[in-house]
């Protein structure tokens, strides 16, 4: 049975409504998967597998995810599951409540099989920040999975789940989806809601699916993509039906290559899958387009002084007093200090000095104030260059995945998020879908970004690439 | 020597709920029950605008002749302590949803108006209980039932200069947060608070070293901590000795401040605009409406009373401490027109006993009909003014009408001519000799013969109509 076993969503709950497969039975299989390969992989921060079967034995087949099994990064919360962050500051801490996502994928009839490792509180591109050990990466256990969702990516890559849901701030779902060979699909910011996601860069963060084909991201959207009343930033939109929405060709589609992007020092392997995706969405129907975005090179500096601006408020209430690590001091202000530096790593800890400092008084205008303005700029720039444009081709990392340990220098390893965080900047979707392999046989991933709110057309489009590329429809 | 004043006032706004969630604002409670994951900021919880909040922000705002901005902004200040579970406060700063605006006042010196500089919105910390307040062995606990109250922080130019001033720009502004229905105004329950700043000089072209002071609990608190400061600073000038830019403690118990840190040690709040909020967007025809439904405002109210109804300034001012005495009064007179009769019967009699019940006029079951009704039966004489006073409490205490009570009392005056005419012929037939008198043209012995026929009735008859009734038998 286990060769026939579903490789994708659409396969696995075709296989459930036609009786030829249980969701307990898929669970079981998925079980034995984990078993073996986990402790090698370490995708998980915690298994709650015997649930995960009672979960499986009550799903409803003709539900829309019909009993899968979805695995959840460790900074999303899930009830009654202890919810880390991979953080030491969080270690014991349980989910008092469910993260809205998590509550409509459990509505949708998905199994939670665990909780994914990640960086410390999702930050970093190599899930090795993670305080508790690194994830290796499935395709070759010496290299990293990529970050932050890196726990997700090898799940999915890994057999150990037919989808997962992560975080994305800079890239944390596109980047690991390219270095494991899956699919990662950044929304349009508001399209998803953030209750319950734990906030590192609250203008930034997205929760996105990460799955096995495009397909697959688009069944999950069509269960998560709803306004929520609980997140301020969710936004009002009608009902898409993002799988019903996936097209066969890109015909008539303006496909745009950044012309700024072009100059940048990208592994030979990924210029050539770039090469080949234009030639393939050539033949498909599309045609190419050379379009600027002038300060495009300047997002991966803005972007590290407003998310660590960000950060620093957010990650301010982890101080002992209520929940959490808690270290005591001769007054308040040492138990602060006491708890928050036994409870964070260095690399949370950078960033939340970056932030304090970028906002404090004297030098506000000239850090946080100068990166909005390049921001809104950016995004400007965007917004008019997917106005000639239908879709943004660029290559979602310069590097296929790197070894453990590889990259110690904090700023090599945030160069490693330079296709990625104009879409966060912007807020306009982002998707990495896997192009093929490099001469080691690592996965390459390439990314198409769409306008804001064409979620479902840049998922189509996604789509024909991905497939054209070898990638099941 | 010039003093200079300025007010900080947090109000809480009169919402069901909290600024950012569903909590409730009930006071009092068992400490940490009206708490949720968004209130203890939880990681992962989110705020979401109380629309409610806003729009009593915005009345407040218009009613204070505030520019109130269509486009305002959250921020994020930032410090930390064990009341703030989100190490930030969620406040305005750069854009704070008014601007300008002022409130009159009347003292010694006249009426004058109060600027203001601005109002913003903002939710509340917890409340930390040290040490001193509970017998913990020297712990701190922290109620979070207050963390999330929605408030509006209304900042003054520095425009008072005594502590008459500033307690009386505190008494109109509770006066109208009230009127208006935006807040209970109550500062025992911290529903307002206030900051002052005080800064003397002498020399009055020029500003003096601002001093701060918190822990003011209570209107007549803001008076004497002016008042000491006033003098503090004063004797430093006198003396030489430098007055420092600081924050200062109110002690209650011995009337004086003390210093708390100085500003250089302050913290730097890092604000930066709240990213779990999109801008506040007010509707413009909303606005509008605020604008064009706000009632006539009580001060207003008030100068109208002493104005057009000739009600002297205390009876104007009683009136209108409260919107629903102003409008009883109102009705009242449109039912019986004698302002100054109803003004002063509402401040003498129906004052009186709404205090030996502890209760507001809208608590008790006198109604302006009920009122109108009393004091009409008093004019036409149905009624004495001293029955009036024994038919008042069960107005108020039952709700009855003022006929229906004077009549289970039995106390209504006897007008009815044949029960007079029985009563005057039996006062004819036993007293022939006055009746002789007065037949032979002694008119003061008529005095006599109501007297009797007074007596009689038990003091019931109307006395008018008894003495038409014995003049028109005796002729």
């Amino acid at each position: 049975m286990s060769s026939e076993l579903p490789r994708t969503l659409k396969q696995y709950r075709h296989a459930v409504r036609a009786h030829e497969l249980s969701a307990e039975e898929y669970l079981d299989e998925t079980r034995q998967l984990i078993e073996r390969g986990d402790p090698q992989v370490k995708a998980f921060l915690h298994l709650r597998l015997d649930a995960a079967r009672s979960d499986a034995q009550a799903a409803d087949p003709s539900s829309p995810l019909a009993g899968a099994p979805i695995a959840v990064k460790d900074n999303i919360m899930m009830a009654g599951e202890r919810c880390t962050c991979g953080s030491r500051i969080l270690e014991h801490y349980v989910a008092p409540y469910s993260a809205t996502a998590v509550r409509s994928l459990l509505a949708a009839g998905a199994v939670v099989p665990g909780k994914t490792n990640l960086d410390e509180f999702a930050m970093g591109s190599s899930t090795e920040n993670s305080a508790f050990f690194p994830t290796h990466n499935p395709t070759d256990l010496t290299r990293v999975p990529g970050g932050s969702s890196g726990g997700s990516t090898a799940a999915v890559a890994a057999g150990f789940a037919l989808g997962a849901i992560g975080s994305d701030t800079g890239g944390s779902v596109r980047q690991p989806a390219a270095f494991c060979g899956v699919v990662g699909f950044k929304p349009t910011y508001g399209l998803v809601s953030r209750y319950g996601l734990v906030a590192f860069g609250s203008s930034l963060d997205c929760i996105g699916p990460i799955a096995r084909s495009v397909r697959d991201a688009a069944i999950m959207m069509n269960v998560m993509a709803a306004h929520d009343p609980k997140d301020a930033t969710s936004v009002k939109r009608p009902h898409v039906d993002f799988e019903a929405a996936l097209q066969p060709t890109l015909a008539g589609k303006r496909v745009g290559i950044i012309r700024e992007l072009q100059g940048l020092d990208v592994q030979p392997e990924i210029a050539a899958a770039m090469e080949t995706a234009r030639k393939a969405a050539v033949k498909s129907g599309a045609s190419i387009v050379d379009v600027r975005v002038p300060h495009i090179l300047s997002a991966l500096p803005a972007y590290y002084i407003i998310a660590p601006a960000e950060c620093s408020a957010n990650l301010g209430r982890f101080d002992g007093v209520r929940y959490g690590l808690h270290v005591d001091g001769r007054d308040m202000t040492e138990t602060y200090s006491r708890t928050r530096n036994a409870g964070f790593g260095t690399e949370v800890k950078r960033r939340i000095l970056i932030g304090a400092f970028v906002l404090s008084a004297g030098y506000y205008d000239a850090y946080y104030k100068k990166a909005s303005s390049v921001r809104q700029l950016i995004t400007d720039e965007l917004d008019a260059a997917l106005q000639s444009a239908d879709v943004l081709l660029t290559p979602t990392t310069p590097t296929t995945a790197f070894r453990l340990g590889a990259v110690t220098d904090a700023l090599e390893m945030y160069k490693a998020d330079v296709f990625t965080i104009p879409a966060n900047l912007a807020g306009v979707p982002a998707i990495s879908f896997p192009a093929g392999k490099d001469a080691a046989g690592l996965p390459i991933g390439l990314q198409l970004m769409g306008p804001r709110w064409s979620d479902a057309e840049l998922l189509s489009s996604a789509n024909v690439f991905f497939t054209a590329l070898g990638g099941e429809s | 020597m010039t003093t200079t004043i300025g007010l900080e006032i947090h109000v809480q706004l009169a919402t069901q709920t909290k600024m950012f969630c569903g909590c409730s604002t009930a006071f009092g409670d068992e400490p940490n029950t009206h708490v949720c994951p968004v209130c203890l900021g939880l990681p992962g919880a989110l705020p979401t605008l109380n629309a409610q909040a806003v729009r009593l922000a915005t009345r407040i705002a218009t009613a204070l002749g505030c520019t109130v901005h269509e486009v305002s902004e959250f921020s994020r200040k930032n410090y930390f302590y064990p009341d703030l579970p989100k190490s930030y406060q969620i406040t305005q700063f750069d854009r704070p949803i008014a601007t300008g605006g002022s409130l009159p006042i009347v003292t010694e010196r006249g009426a004058r108006s109060v600027r203001l500089t601005r109002a913003h919105i903002e939710e509340d910390a917890g409340k930390s209980m040290h040490a001193a307040d509970i017998t913990l062995g020297g712990e701190t606990l922290v109620d979070f039932n207050r963390c999330g109250m929605p408030l509006i922080e209304i900042v003054t130019e520095p425009d008072m200069q005594s502590g008459d001033e500033a307690y009386e720009f505190l008494r109109n502004l509770r006066r109208l947060v009230r009127w208006l229905g935006v807040s209970s105004g109550d500062m025992e329950k911290g529903a307002m608070r206030c900051d002052v700043n005080v800064s003397v000089s002498p020399d009055p072209a020029k500003r003096g070293t601002k001093v701060e002071i918190k822990n003011l609990n209570s209107f007549r608190s803001v008076k004497r901590a002016i008042d000491y400061e006033e003098q503090r600073q004063a004797q430093c000038l006198t003396d030489c000795t430098p007055i420092m830019t600081e924050t200062r403690h109110f002690d209650e118990v011995q009337g004086t401040t003390t210093s708390m840190r100085s500003k250089e040690a302050s913290n730097d709040y890092r604000y930066f605009p709240e990213p779990d909020l999109p801008l506040l967007q007010l509707d413009p025809t909303e606005l509008e409406s605020v604008r064009t439904q706000m009632p006539e405002l009580p001060w207003e109210v008030q100068s109208r009373f002493e104005r057009d109804l000739g009600l002297s300034p205390y009876d104007a001012a009683l009136l209108t401490e409260e919107r629903s005495t102003a409008e009883f009064f109102q009705q009242t007179i449109a039912l019986y027109d004698n302002p100054k009769k109803v003004a002063s019967y509402m401040g003498t009699e129906v004052a009186r006993l709404l205090n030996e019940r502890g209760k507001t006029l809208t608590e008790t079951q006198l109604t302006p009909v009920a009122l109108a009704g009393l004091l009409t039966m008093v004019e036409d004489n149905a009624i004495s003014n001293t029955a009036s006073k024994d038919v008042l409490p069960l107005l108020v205490d039952t709700g009855t009408t003022p006929m229906e009570a004077v009549r289970s009392l039995g106390l209504e005056q006897v007008s009815d001519t044949s029960a007079l005419e029985g009563f005057a012929r039996e006062v004819i037939a036993e007293n022939t000799t006055q009746v002789d008198q007065f037949r032979n043209g002694k008119e003061a012995v008529l005095a006599f013969l109501v007297g009797q026929l007074m007596k009689k009735s038990k003091g019931k008859a109307n006395p008018k109509l008894a003495g038409d009734t014995l003049r028109r038998l005796l002729k």
